[in-house]
This record gives structure tokens, sequence and C-alpha cells, in this order.
């Protein structure tokens, strides 16, 4: 990584509508540069997507979320990797990780309804053939995600002049 | 009743400060966005909050030592030699203050007499005129110039020294313009400080904020120069620790100990709170290789790069700021004098910043913008200062 491309991923991590312009000026790099540099780390897929981080508790979309401890038995020559991206495919699926300690995969569901997430758990994942146990917790609140407070605003307390 | 008689007329003649009347005019505004602050965005890094946070669970609510906890002496001690090549003993060398301004204060106390002089660079922060008032002594400003990056040249400071100048004040890195001294320019003033037999208070509180690639250099580092500084740092800038009060002066026994006796009658000891959090920032700084500062300087560093090329883009003449967090960009080609550009701003874009003559006389034509702002605000404000500047470009 060079310090051009930190610097880039750091900016773009906090704001991903920042222009060429303004990146190249933060940088101190020319803009054909900047360009080149991200179009290299979306080719390589170091950047995957430009997506906003969204508090849907203040939409009126119902959504329920949990988070899905995993106990799986690991296939010969694959390990993990086929029961995850077994998992993966899912399209309540947001996430996947594998863990250490005392379960295997952690999967993050999304659905609209309690029930339907409830359906999930039971009929598709608990159903597969590697998955020994489930363990399920509800999202209640959201405070923090992604570096982002949600939960009141971060107020600036500092007064507006000073010397 | 009128109280004329119970007023001491010396510090009643002392004017305002002109960055008041800003102040209270921006505070009624309540949506600008305020390039005027003068401290990091930041908040203190929290494993320095929670030292302090420790400290009050353990009941730690004493007075420390008059010159500071020994632990954070010994911590100062080390971080100046590690940072800065100074040498300073933490038992007889080093006194923590209330900020930097408390130390400010107590040099100029502890060796003013009436009368003597103390050459001041401008512009420069608000409290070092006032305060060689409030000590008795006479501040005589060294205009520093854009055509010169506003650094001190030696003919300068030759210029305005008497038979009573006894105090240079070098404040470097410098609010508001974000000049630099750069090894070379020190040097240049280390001759005339021992031939003239001046003393140096180097206000080094931005010594952190140095950008792209170069390093501050501390006067009492120079050859010679040491017995004849008085070092001055604090936790406010390069921790985001300004509401903490922890500063610190370091120098000559013969005048830290006489610095030390107006301390404790008048304060006492800085808070010890504020001391446990400033000796963790240092503690923890040692073992990490300064991280949190890091952080903050590269981040400070792109918004400075930001600013001064948008300042740039707007036809505005902008100094390239190589400390500190301020830009301090020419308003000349508006024609308007800093105080009618930084009002009229403020009423007609809601975007704050400071008249450069709020500093001294020859910050005006300029006005200082502070770029320790959360980024997406930054660039409303530009966007508004570049309208502000288009509408106002003489034709």
């Amino acid at each position: 990584m060079t310090n051009l491309e930190t610097a880039l991923l750091d900016l773009l991590k906090e704001d991903c509508r920042l222009s060429l312009e303004k990146l190249a000026d933060m940088t101190g790099a020319p803009m054909t540069e900047v360009a080149g540099v991200i179009d290299r780390l979306e080719k390589s897929r170091v950047i995957l997507r430009y997506s906003p981080v969204i508090n849907w508790d203040l939409t009126d979309r119902e959504r329920v979320e949990a988070m899905i401890e995993v106990r799986v038995t690991p296939q010969r020559d694959m390990g993990f990797d086929a029961v995850a991206r077994r998992i993966y495919r899912f399209d309540e699926v947001k996430s996947v990780y594998l863990m250490s300690g005392a379960y295997d995969l952690l999967v993050l569901v999304e659905a609209r309804t309690l029930k339907e997430l409830a359906s999930f758990v039971s009929s598709k994942l608990s159903t597969l053939e590697t998955v020994t146990g489930t363990a399920t917790s509800f999202v209640l609140k959201r405070y923090k995600e992604e570096g982002v407070i949600f939960d009141g605003e971060e107020t600036d307390r500092r007064l507006v002049i000073s010397p | 009743m009128t109280y004329d008689r119970f007023l001491n007329p010396c510090i009643v003649a002392v004017p305002p400060s002109g960055i008041r009347r800003f102040f209270d005019m921006a505070s009624l505004m309540k949506d600008a966005i305020s390039l005027g602050v003068g401290e990091p965005d930041f908040k203190t890094p929290f494993h320095i909050r929670d030292a302090a946070i420790n400290s009050l669970v353990d009941g730690d609510t004493q007075y420390t030592a008059n010159r500071g906890m020994p632990e954070l002496r010994a911590e100062i001690a080390a971080y100046l030699a590690d940072r800065f090549s100074l040498r300073y003993r933490p038992e007889d060398q080093i006194l923590v203050t209330i900020g930097a301004s408390e130390a400010i204060d107590l040099a100029l106390r502890a060796m003013l007499s009436p009368g003597d002089e103390v050459l001041v660079p401008e512009p420069s922060y608000v409290s070092y005129a006032p305060g060689v008032i409030f000590a008795g002594g006479v501040p005589v400003g060294i205009p520093t110039r854009e055509e010169q990056d506003f650094r001190l040249r030696p003919e300068d400071l030759l210029s305005v020294i008497t038979p009573r100048t006894k105090v240079l004040i070098l404040p470097y890195p410098n609010n508001p313009t974000g000049a630099i001294m750069e090894k070379q320019d020190l040097e240049a003033l280390t001759g005339i400080v021992k031939d003239r037999d001046l003393m140096v208070i180097s206000d080094e509180i931005y010594a952190e904020l140095v950008y792209d690639g170069k390093r501050h250099v501390s006067f009492a580092a120079l050859p010679g120069m040491e017995e004849r500084t008085l070092t001055i740092n604090g936790f406010s800038k390069s921790f985001a620790m300004t509401g903490w009060r922890v500063g610190y002066i370091c120098g000559a026994p013969e005048l830290i100990s006489v610095m030390n006796k107006i301390h404790q009658y008048s304060i006492m000891c800085a808070p010890r709170q504020g001391q446990i959090a400033a000796a963790e920032a240092l503690r923890a700084g040692r073992e990490n290789g300064y991280e949190d500062v890091i952080r903050m300087r590269d981040s400070y560093d792109r918004r400075r790069r930001l600013m001064v090329s948008a300042f740039r883009r707007m036809g505005l003449h902008c100094f390239e700021p190589y400390g500190a967090f301020y830009v301090f960009p020419s308003i000349s080609p508006t024609g308007l004098s800093s105080e009618e550009f930084c009002s009229r701003l403020l009423k007609e874009k809601k975007v704050a910043a400071v008249p450069g003559n709020a500093f001294g006389p020859s910050g005006e034509g300029f006005i200082r913008c502070c770029y320790a702002t959360a980024l997406d605000k930054l660039n409303i404000a530009l966007e508004r200062i570049a309208e502000f500047v288009s509408e106002n470009a003489r034709r």
C-alpha cells in the first residue's frame, strides 16, 4: 500500500462523494494520478462498493436484524469455506464471518419481520447438513455502526470564536 | 457608585480583544459554520480521558506538588528529549502550569520590571501584548510580512532593539498565520539574542502540528540558546486537550524557581486530573510512537491542503502555512478591510472567520480560517466564501 492509496482509502471511507479535485487537493497528488489509483483499487477489489450508512430506524421501512452464532462441521479439503459460501448465498444474509471461540460462523441476517427471520433460521439455516447448532440474538437498538454514532448527535461544543 | 478609584488604570486602558466583538456576533447565529475556532475538532483520545476517569474513581483528588506531579514532569522531560532534542531536568527545570497561557504570564511577571520592553512578532496570538502590560512591561510589535512567509528576520529584530529591550517572544508555529521558523531562520537570530543580552520566550504550543515533512525546531535546542530560552508547550493542541488546561514551561532553574514562587501563591498547582491525563498522553505516546498525535496531524494536513487550494482557486493569495491549523489568506482582491470582510461574510453567508487585524496591525488585509473542522462543513464553508469573494471582486 502506498501512502497515497492509504490516504485515499481513509478519505473515501469518511466521505465517498468527495470529488477528484478535492481528493487531489487533500493528498497533494495530481488529479489524473488520484483517478488512476482509485481505478486500480476498484479493479483489484480493494474498494468493493460505495454505500451510505443509513439509520433505518428513522425510516418507515419495517426491518429486523439478528446475529446468529452458527456451529458447523468443517468439510474435508474445504474447511469452513464451503459452508460459509452456502450460507452467504441466501439474500437474507448480510454478513458472514469465521470466528475464533465458542462457535464457528457469525451470520448477520436481515428480514422484514420477526416471523420471516425466524422462518429463515428454522427452515433454511438450521436444516443445512453441516450446521450442528445455532443461537440467534435479535438487534434491539443500534448505537454506533461503521464509526457513526446513531443515538443522538455528537455536538460541537467548542466556542464559535476563540483566539 | 463609580469604581474608577478602585480599578487599576493600566489594566482598564488595555483595549478589549478584537475577537470579542466577533464572538458576540457569531454566537447569535446558531446555524453559522465557524472557521473561527482556535482548538482541535477532535475530542481528547479516549484512553487519556479514561485515565482521568479512573483517577476520580480511585479518589485521586488532592493537591499535587506545586511544580506538578513528579511522574508528569519525568514524562515531559522524556518527551521533549525524544521529540525536540531538549534536555531539561524534571526536578528543577520544568514547571507544570494551567495551560500555556499561565506559562506566558508567569514568564513575563517573573522577568519584567516596569518599562522593560518585550518584542512581539505580529500578527500573533492575542494575549502576548496584554500580558506584557499586565506585568508592567512595554510590548513592542515587530511586523512580519507575507512576502517573507511571516518569518522573523534578523534585520527586523535588530531594528526594534533598544537598551530597554529584555525579552523576545518567539510564537512559532504561529497562530494566526501558520508560519514556522526553520532551523536556519532561528540560527540567524541566535547571535543577536546573545550580543544584545535578550531572553527568549519560545511559545511552542503548536510544535507537533508541522506539515509536509518539515519538523519543528526548538529554539533552546540551538547551541548556546538553552540558557537564554524559556520553552513553553502544553497538551491543548497536540493531544486535543484544550479544556483540561495543562501546559508547562522549562528553562534555567534560577528562572523556574522564581516563576514557581508566583505559581505557588496564586495557583497552588495545575488540576490533578488534567495532570494525570497529560501523563497518560505522554506515556502512551512514548510506547506507541505518538500515534494519536500523528493521526490527528495527518487529518489536519489533508484539510490544510484543501483550504490552501480552495482559496487559491478563488483568486486569493494564500501563503502556504506549514504549521498550526490555520490558513491566512489575503483578501486584498475584494478591497474590503478584514473586519468588513468578516462581518459581511458572517451576515451574508453565515461563515465565521477571524479578521487578521485582531492579531496585530500587520494582519490587516488577511483573515484567519481554522481548518480543524469536519470536512463536510469545511467544504460548505469554502463554497460560501467563494461565492462571497466572487460577488465582491473589484472590477
